[in-house]
């Protein structure tokens, strides 16, 4: 039976839904979506964060008996600044989980393939647990599943423009061959695309503006529960698909009958 | 986790009975799937499915077309021994078979290469029996190094090596491996191979793994139809291929569905396998895996054969003689009877005719790390 739960590395969590921290008017209110959100992997922008410091705004919303407190290197423009932010999260106490993010450019916020694999290579070695952010390629999918990081997050569509899953086929592909979690990150606009990318059989998905952004960042945190619980429930029940109808007649199969 | 582990999670009957269980509705449901899943697989292996056939044929059609093209791999078997320790009371090699025994010398090895090459087949794959003391790694080396420069693909299907015998095979130019399992139920492996090395079903269930791991390009698979109930065989087949494709993702893997036809000795098989149930066969493993090889010898015949080009088939040989030095002089040493006797140029021609374009060379030995 197909459970709103995401096992990464032989961790159990609650629900297939990840959020952020980012873009939301004030703590209170991100923590309040994130509570409404049911999910139990949090990610936090460590340049956003003072990480030494318990009584920072954002990490004081953010109780760890209730959520994976899960850092990510944002604004990383090479793997020696990421690896330097995700040692520098481990040394003030956070579990060795890293959402591995290098984005030299600053615009689309694009990750660099080469400076991700290198980082993430690093990370593995050091004993991290590593979610990297990475575009929709299979082959590089399948390179860093070799060298031991726990998902793979290939985004939908550039990270912040809420344009869904544009990278779908791409997408499918990775699906198809992955032995870690799919996670989609990036571009999940509406509860819809979320649906979508759990329906094609994504393990997971994360969405951060769609929630921070919209007029009512708590509510639209319940509505995105819900579109995964709903696709995580298609998914339990078998989606039927589209079939063709054959022809009357047997062309290639009517020697079958002789 | 290796294959082994994953089918020690499965029960042979288990799975039969729920193959056999699956209904027209459930039939109906996997044939609205665009990527299938194990259980809508097995529904399509089903005798529920029978029904279905022309649907399945023209979705398969589709896939084939789709991912492959209106072409067909040409290859042909090179037997060079047939000197084998193990008994296998299905196959015409068994030890306890008197059929003329026989282990290619170099001159016999260079005029079979020699006629091979002239037929225009550039993709040869060399069949042996067990019987590593005289045809061991050794001799298949020095077998592939005669006959290198005349072909551009030269694969093995010959006893289970490790490793690192793969790798040293592979580093002098065999860059694909053939395996079959026979049967995936170890009590049925164990009633069929009384004796031999080939007695030990791990060792060869891990096979393909472990070529897979040595670099080899191409790794072809089967189950022997007939020995056991082939839907649940093939239902494992289709396991264990989809977890070479997933494990080991720069390798692909293409199937063969052989059935037992007569071969020397009097085994009495399981079952019979019929050509709808072998077009069935065909036809499910095509729509659960869209991308893997399907490979159809000259075991099946001639007219067989032909209806057989549309329906998901990637791969057929021509030309072939199965017993060691048969391209030369044939003889009773048999490993089993040719059904398609066509030469390459008329099996070429037949393709040709219905659309398709025969490819003979489709790949290079100078993609190899060896010398």
């Amino acid at each position: 039976m197909f459970k709103n739960e995401l096992v990464i590395d032989g961790r159990t969590f609650r629900s297939r839904l990840m959020v952020g921290t980012g873009k939301f008017p004030n703590a209170t209110i991100m923590a309040d979506a994130a509570e409404a959100s049911g999910a139990e992997i949090v990610t936090v922008a460590l340049r956003r964060v003072d990480i030494n410091n318990p009584q920072d705004d954002i990490l004081k919303q953010i109780d760890p008996k209730k959520y994976l407190l899960l850092p990510n290197t944002s604004g990383a423009r090479d793997a020696e600044e990421a690896v330097r932010l995700a040692r520098i999260a481990r040394a003030a106490g956070c579990e060795p989980w890293v959402k591995l993010e290098v984005t030299p450019d600053p615009y689309y916020l694009l990750p660099d393939p080469i400076e991700t694999f290198k980082a993430a290579q690093i990370l593995v070695k050091e004993g991290f647990k590593v979610l990297p952010y990475i575009n929709a390629d299979p082959v590089l999918c399948k390179r860093l599943e070799e060298i031991g990081t726990v998902t793979v997050m290939p985004l939908g569509a550039p990270i912040g423009s809420n344009k869904g899953i544009k990278t779908i086929d791409n997408l499918q592909i990775i699906i198809e061959q992955a032995k870690i979690p799919v996670v989609v990150d990036a571009g999940i606009g509406a509860p819809s695309h979320a649906a979508l990318a759990i329906e094609m059989g994504a393990d997971s998905v994360l969405v951060n503006t769609a929630i921070a952004t919209a007029k009512d960042p708590v509510k639209m945190a319940l509505a995105f529960k819900m579109a995964v619980d709903a696709a995580v429930t298609a998914r339990a029940a078998g989606m039927p698909g589209t079939r063709d109808r054959a022809e009357a007649s047997s062309p290639l199969t009517g020697f079958l009958r002789n | 986790m290796s294959f082994e582990q994953v089918l020690d999670t499965y029960k042979f009957n288990e799975v039969k009975d729920f193959i056999f269980s699956r209904s027209a509705r459930d039939v109906e449901f996997a044939l609205g799937q665009e990527k299938l899943n194990e259980e809508d697989f097995a529904s399509l292996l089903s005798p529920a499915a029978e029904g279905y056939m022309e649907e399945m044929a023209q979705k398969a059609n589709r896939i084939t077309l789709q991912r492959f093209g209106k072409t067909i791999k040409i290859y042909a078997p090179i037997y060079l021994s047939n000197e084998c320790s193990n008994s296998c009371i299905y196959c015409g090699f068994n030890r306890h078979n008197e059929i003329p025994r026989v282990i290619l010398t170099d001159e016999q090895i260079k005029r079979e290469v020699e006629i091979i090459h002239n037929m225009g087949i550039r993709h040869v794959l060399l069949v042996t029996g067990e019987f590593p003391a005289k045809v061991g790694t050794d001799y298949l080396i020095n077998s592939v190094n005669l006959m290198k420069d005349k072909f551009s693909s030269v694969c093995i299907e010959v006893y289970p090596m490790s490793q690192e015998d793969y790798e040293l095979m592979y580093k002098n130019g065999v860059d694909g491996l053939t395996m079959f399992q026979e049967t995936y139920n170890r009590a049925k492996y164990a009633e069929v191979h009384p004796a031999g090395k080939k007695r030990d079903f791990g060792w060869r269930l891990g096979g393909p793994e472990r070529g897979a791991a040595a670099g080899f390009r191409t790794i072809g698979m089967g189950a022997l139809m007939g020995l056991e109930e082939f839907r649940t065989d093939q239902f494992f087949l289709g396991l264990h291929s989809n977890y070479i494709m997933r494990n080991f993702w720069k390798t692909h893997v293409s199937l063969s569905l052989p059935r037992i036809r007569q071969a020397s000795g009097n085994f009495k098989p399981h079952e019979i396998v019929n050509d709808l149930n072998y077009v069935q066969m065909i036809l499910a493993h095509r729509l659960f895996q869209h991308d893997i090889g399907i490979n159809v010898s000259t075991r099946e015949t001639r007219e067989f054969r032909d209806n057989l080009l549309r329906l998901g088939v990637t791969h057929m040989s021509a030309g072939s003689k199965t017993e060691p030095g048969g391209y030369a002089k044939e003889h009773d040493g048999k490993q089993f009877q040719v059904e398609d006797t066509r030469t390459v140029e008329e099996f070429c021609a037949m393709v040709r005719a219905n659309g398709y374009d025969p490819v003979l060379k489709d790949w290079d030995t100078y993609f190899l790390n060896g010398e």
